[in-house]
């Protein structure tokens, strides 16, 4: 047993008894987190910021006295206290966030704390309307919710290029206005985050000479890595490995969202999580996934959207202490993303934002049931019913788990075959995926599954 | 011997026939079907000669075993009787002999068979002893079976398994329910007063029944050498049909509880051949020890809280709000696949509700429709009618649903589907399509919209080859109303039938 796997023995059981004691926060010896938290330098400002960045999109949600959801503001508090004891030092939120609550729920956490003990980033979401006064606006609320004069990092959110970038922030004369804060130190960073193929790519990194992107926000992780622009059933976007050689070629230092593709990273298919555990044994999946972010230089921070403790404490573990990954891990990281490109998933980072579909449906929850039992599974194909006794007992125990699970998972009202394709959810997707299409495909397995009884 | 096993037996029918109205799974009716298929009246509607005539046969060789035994009503009757003797010791011997009323049996009788004739079957049921049976279970009881069983899937739930599943509680008719409550409360107050009254009086079948049982075989027999005229029997005869001065049992109406047995303190009273020599019994009955044989009854009432909807999934981005959707005004009723037309399910129909408990996709539900009151109908709410569930043909005891396979199914068109253009998504210049892209008939085509060419495409029906099964209507975005809906066919159209006389006349 070398020390890492020592400790990491010895942090899984403290982390246990943690849990039962979260609201003791002073424990800092005994919560079995040990090492320094791993930070990176930003050449443009000389920030210290932490390698694990916390994404503000995920908070736990609770109902209020009127049936509303509304963030549970004593967890954010709870974890926000705890991220920063343990070095956590990047904050990432945007006014369009858990249905607009994201900044003013992170301020609120973040204000009983120093302001020089983090950094605060945060977006222009201007989609629905692109005009001047909305996009100050935006801004301004962003200043308001944070109850601060400034902002460290704020990005142009979610480009996919030049055309979106000019109709969004150029012609409304919204980039000169940002740029004059930037100036005035009202916006210590300014970047933009991306979601796009390699052309407009190309596109904005051409407009780095003249406004000098301080950081880009791009989405990375070990499958994306090589194998983004062979993804099929989406829009094809660029490969990760592009966009971070574009950005290295530059020196730009790059944010990571969606290292662990929205958690399915962190919940792998059981053949392929042998494969990791093989190679080192008690390693959550996470934590091979963030690695592998942490492992390039040019990385400034890698954004985790933490709802609960146990997500917190365990990406902590990877991060403090942190350990870069070696050729070789690199390359069997290489070989489980073609692995898993054998699975028919899909690639839905559960994000919201096609959230409220008009109809009810419930978009990312039927794609998080399906893709659950792919990993699991749990995916009896009605196609080989089964002549033989035992197989065919299997198969009807699969079937009813299979639909069981669909039951509970989404309420029927809000099942796959309410969708009439109307597409308003394609563009508000930041993944490309063809939700209609995915949704028809998984309805009419469901509804074949049914007949085959 | 002869009670404790009466009500072996009858605990048994009783627990099995109640199960059959609460199972929604469906399992059960693959073991216990046949109990609800042995029952007087569904027997005599399905036309199944052989169980009439084997209950017949019973019946004239050793009186209303059926009465105390299978029915499921009779038993519940005993129960409640049993549960006031089990009150207070006085109350057991409350009974007293009375005269037949044979005008009112009769008259009864004789105003349900003229109903059932006439075709308002429905309104006779009301008084029919297995369909009232299965009212008041499927109304009254099933919904705490299933608030149970919702709170262990629940608990399945948090432990991932699958053993239970959860069941959409939901009141299927309000008027149902009403009667259901009714005929509960009068069925109790009879059995709480007068033990047998109802069966005696009311209950079409125990008269049918009483009627042959009065010259049957064997019988209870008092033995006038050992009568010491205690009238002990009299009193706990829940029928009331010992005559202590006359030392006489009035067979039709002696349900064969054999209560009087065990009462006799002096063993004059046993079963047997009724119309031989006086026979001298020679060996005493061994006394029963009643006091072990009590039973349960009646299912462990969970307070009534109601079981939260299980959490819906995350809520980020948020769900839309969906308005339920309301049963549409049809002019003709659509009546289940295998119930042939509207006549054959009033005909045969006793309206049990055993196929409303059993469907697995909340389509059937009792009409409200004073004329078919209670007799299945479909309704696309909450789900649709799917081509591999043939389950209310496979339960239906009286022949109104006949047996259907998932093929057969598929050939026989209950209804057709309609179209109200004006409300369609296409009309207000949404493509949709999800009817047609849901319809297992291949009915519906997407066309050009005649008033808009360039629009987006609108529904048209091919009735010819829809089945009526709702999954159109279910699935149709528009609501509360739906912009397509279904009217029943009066007269299935079968294709078998259809393919048998082209056959024959061509």
């Amino acid at each position: 047993m070398d020390r890492r796997e020592f400790l990491k023995t010895a942090g899984l059981g403290a982390a246990a008894l943690s849990l039962a004691g979260c609201a003791d926060k002073s424990g800092n010896a005994q919560d079995g987190i040990t090492g320094e938290m791993e930070y990176r330098i930003n050449p443009n400002s000389d920030d210290k910021v932490s390698l694990l960045g916390y994404g503000c999109m995920r908070w736990q949600m609770i109902k209020d006295a009127d049936g509303n959801d509304i963030v549970d503001q004593d967890s954010v508090n709870e974890l926000v206290d705890y991220a920063l004891e343990h070095g956590v030092n990047y904050f990432d939120s945007a006014p369009v966030y858990l249905r607009g609550q994201s900044e003013r729920a992170t301020g609120i956490a973040l204000k009983r704390h120093p302001r020089d003990s983090y950094f605060i980033a945060t977006k222009a979401s201007n989609f629905s309307d692109a005009s001047l006064e909305t996009g100050i606006a935006m801004y301004k609320a962003s200043l308001r919710n944070f109850e601060t004069d400034y902002l460290d990092y704020y990005l142009l959110h979610s480009l996919s290029g030049g055309e979106a970038f000019k109709k969004r922030f150029l012609d409304n004369g919204l980039l000169d206005y940002l740029l004059e804060e930037r100036k005035a130190g009202r916006i210590r960073n300014l970047g933009f985050s991306f979601h796009g193929e390699r052309e407009g790519f190309d596109e904005m990194m051409a407009y780095h000479d003249q406004y000098h992107w301080d950081f880009v926000q791009i989405q990375m992780n070990y499958v994306d890595w090589d194998y983004m622009e062979t993804k099929g059933n989406r829009r094809k976007e660029a490969n990760a490995s592009y966009l971070y050689d574009e950005l290295d070629k530059r020196g730009i230092p790059g944010v990571i969202m969606e290292p662990l593709l929205g958690g399915r990273l962190a919940n792998l298919p059981d053949a392929v999580m042998d494969r990791l555990s093989a190679q080192e044994a008690g390693k959550s999946a996470a934590s091979w996934a963030f690695r592998f972010c942490g492992t390039y230089p040019r990385i400034l921070t890698v954004l985790s959207g933490m709802t609960y403790m146990e997500h917190l404490e365990d990406n902590l573990q990877t991060y403090c202490g942190f350990k870069s990954l070696t050729e070789k891990e690199l390359s069997i990281l290489d070989d489980v993303a073609k692995q898993l490109a054998t699975y028919k998933t899909v690639d839905c980072t559960a994000c919201q934002y096609c959230m409220p579909c008009p109809y009810g449906i419930n978009i990312p929850g039927i794609f998080a049931h399906y893709n659950k039992c792919v990993n699991e599974g749990i995916m009896p194909d009605p196609k080989d019913d089964p002549a033989d006794s035992e197989d065919r007992k299997a198969f009807k125990k699969a079937r009813r788990e299979y639909l069981l699970s669909y039951d509970r998972a989404i309420p029927t009202i809000r099942q796959a075959d309410h969708c009439i394709g109307c597409g308003k959810c394609l563009e508000k997707c930041p993944q490309g995926i063809k939700i209609p299409q995915q949704l028809q495909r998984i309805d009419s397995y469901v509804n074949r599954l049914k007949k085959s009884r | 011997m002869f009670k404790t096993l009466r009500t072996t037996l009858a605990i048994i029918f009783w627990i099995g026939v109640t199960l059959l109205f609460l199972d929604f799974t469906g399992s059960i009716h693959a073991w216990l079907g046949w109990m609800a298929k042995i029952q007087f009246l569904p027997a005599v509607l399905a036309l199944n000669f052989a169980v009439v005539a084997v209950l017949v046969l019973l019946t004239l060789l050793f009186g209303r075993i059926y009465c105390s035994v299978i029915c499921p009503l009779g038993i519940t009757q005993d129960a409640v009787s049993w549960l006031r003797g089990k009150l207070k010791k006085k109350n057991r011997f409350r009974f007293s002999f009375k005269k037949e009323n044979k005008w009112l049996r009769y008259g009864v009788l004789a105003v349900f068979v003229i109903a059932m004739v006439a075709g308002a079957g429905s309104i006779a049921a009301i008084i029919a002893p297995y369909s009232a049976y299965g009212r008041i279970v499927s109304s009254l009881v099933a919904p705490l079976y299933g608030w149970c069983n919702n709170i262990l899937a629940a608990i399945s739930e948090h432990y991932g398994s699958y053993a239970f599943y959860t069941h959409e509680v939901w009141m299927r008719s309000l008027p149902v329910l009403i009667i259901a409550v009714l005929s509960l409360v009068a069925i109790v107050l009879f059995a709480w007063f007068g033990g047998r009254t109802y069966c005696n009086t009311i209950c079409p079948v125990g008269t049918v029944l009483g009627t042959i049982s009065r010259y049957s075989i064997f019988g209870i027999r008092i033995h006038e050498d050992k009568c010491v005229s205690c009238g002990l029997c009299g009193k706990q005869c829940k029928s009331s049909c010992i005559n202590t001065q006359t030392r006489t049992v009035d067979n039709s109406r002696c349900v064969d509880c054999f209560d009087c047995i065990g009462s006799c303190k002096s063993k004059a009273i046993d079963f047997g051949y009724r119309y031989g020599k006086k026979v001298q019994t020679e060996t005493a009955q061994d006394s029963v020890d009643t006091g072990k044989r009590a039973f349960m009854l009646g299912t462990a009432l969970v307070a009534g809280s109601a079981i939260t909807k299980a959490q819906e999934f995350g809520g980020d981005g948020g769900l839309a709000p969906i308005v339920d959707k309301t049963k549409p005004e049809r002019e003709t009723r659509i009546t289940p696949p295998g119930s042939v037309s509207l006549k054959h399910l009033s005909d045969h129909c006793t309206g049990c509700q055993l196929c409303v408990s059993v469907c697995p996709n909340n389509v059937l539900r009792p009409s409200s429709d004073l004329m078919h009151f209670m007799q299945p109908e479909m309704s696309f709410e909450k789900g649709y009618c799917r081509p591999e569930c043939t389950k209310c043909s496979e339960v239906c005891p009286a022949g109104a649903i006949l047996k259907i396979s998932k093929e057969e199914k598929t050939a026989i068109h209950v209804g057709h589907a309609v179209v109200e253009t004006f409300a369609c998504l296409a009309s207000n210049g949404e493509n949709c399509g999800n009817c047609a892209r849901h319809c297992p008939a291949g009915a519906i085509r997407m066309v050009e919209n005649e008033f808009d060419p360039e629009g987006p495409r609108v529904p048209v029906v091919n009735e010819d080859r829809c089945i009526g099964c709702g999954a159109c209507e279910y699935v149709c975005p528009v609501r509360p109303l739906s912009a397509i809906h279904v009217e029943g066919n009066s007269v299935h159209h079968d294709e078998r039938a259809e393919v048998e006389s082209e056959v024959i006349n061509g």
